[in-house]
């Protein structure tokens, strides 16, 4: 524990962690909303869940952007080589994920005849035409594309217990505000 | 090429000039649309009605003689997504059950100059008659014209979404139905 800590800073930090809210907020609701009968209620879920969708779109490409201007702190050099392959996978698979999906259901939404209107201020264009084969297409890919997401999420969690709670070193800490950690 | 263009242009000049002295009634329906806008969680969303029969009698050197009336076969409405087409033909809504078509029945005609009119009249949807005025332009090319026309009501005056649908926020109260409707010269009897 002599080593300190090298932590992202605080913009990687709060994009991190106001992307993981929004994800824990709009996939249950996806998930919700997709089986309700019509009411005004399932149509309000429908836009925010869009909203959601776009403002992570925008707050993901910020953080590519940040990847590719900054150098990350570095893993423990103690870190096994197939642990540095599948976390460098893992997190750009995410970020992949992290834009396939909001973009294949803005893409959804214009062939299904519904153009998204991004807080209900801001119009985005339509960039396909209605089409109903094409609007079913997209619900499988972004449904398909979910599944992925949920399962590196899992694993993403999954590798945080691992490393706080078996190898017992400060991953995690990288990612955490001065004062949240010991 | 030249010269066959001229000839048609000089066609067009002479229909046009007895263009205003013919009465206009056939309408053609497979030409004319009915269609509105509405807003959803501030989304601009169309919609039109497919089936509508419309009577018209219109010249415009006679206008208080002028004459329309557009029923509209409510059930065959496209919302523009298949699973607000079953909601909208249910109680709520239109209640097509009980209130198979909405009818417009002018009950006068006002120039505003040029081609553009106002038609003043009575619509009824759902058991509901409220006055409404419809700006519109009337257009006569030879024996063919159009009416085209955009007007805006208020769904909850008819009682249009009931309940929970009361609230405007999410489906508008504003509705504009726009309409187009196109005319042939009543035949000469023979």
């Amino acid at each position: 524990m002599s080593t300190p800590i090298q932590r992202y800073n605080n913009t990687a930090m709060a994009l991190h962690w106001l992307v993981a809210l929004l994800i824990f907020a709009a996939f249950p609701l996806g998930v919700y909303m997709h089986d309700l009968p019509l009411s005004p209620t399932k149509l309000q879920y429908y836009s925010y869940h869009k909203w959601i969708g776009i403002t992570i779109l925008l707050l993901v490409i910020a953080r590519v952007l940040w990847r590719f201007t900054h150098t990350p702190p570095p893993l423990p050099a103690s870190t096994p080589r197939w642990e540095v392959l599948v976390s460098h996978i893992t997190h750009l698979a995410l970020y992949g994920l992290l834009i396939a999906i909001p973009l294949s259901g803005w893409l959804m939404s214009s062939a299904k005849g519904f153009q998204t209107v991004w807080f209900g201020v801001l119009p985005l264009p339509d960039l396909v035409e209605k089409n109903k084969e094409l609007g079913e297409l997209l619900a499988t890919v972004h449904q398909g594309l979910n599944v992925f997401l949920f399962l590196l999420v899992g694993m993403h969690i999954a590798a945080v217990i691992k490393h706080k709670f078996i190898d017992r070193d400060q991953i995690l800490e990288r990612m955490l505000p001065k004062g949240m950690s010991k | 090429m030249k010269s066959r263009l001229r000839i048609v242009l000089l066609g067009l000049a002479l229909i046009g000039t007895t263009a205003t002295a013919v009465e206009f009634k056939q309408v053609q329906a497979n030409e004319s649309t009915v269609t509105f806008g509405y807003k959803q969680m501030g989304v601009p969303m169309e919609g039109k009605f497919a089936k509508f029969t419309a009577q018209t009698s219109f010249d415009p050197a006679k206008l208080s003689k002028a004459q329309a009336r557009i029923d509209i076969d409510l059930a065959s409405i496209d919302t523009g997504s298949e699973e607000a087409n079953d909601e909208v033909k249910a109680k709520p809504w239109f209640n097509t059950q009980a209130f198979p078509s909405a009818g417009f029945v002018s009950t006068g005609v006002k120039t505003l100059g040029g081609n553009k009119y106002e038609a003043m009249g009575k619509l009824t949807i759902k058991g509901k008659t409220l006055d409404v005025v419809a700006p519109f332009t009337f257009q006569a090319n030879g024996t063919r014209a159009s009416f085209d026309g955009v007007f805006a009501i208020k769904r909850l005056d008819y009682n249009i979404g009931e309940g929970v649908w009361t609230d405007v926020s999410t489906v508008a109260n504003e509705i504009q139905i726009k309409f187009h409707i196109v005319l042939t010269a009543a035949p000469n009897k023979k």
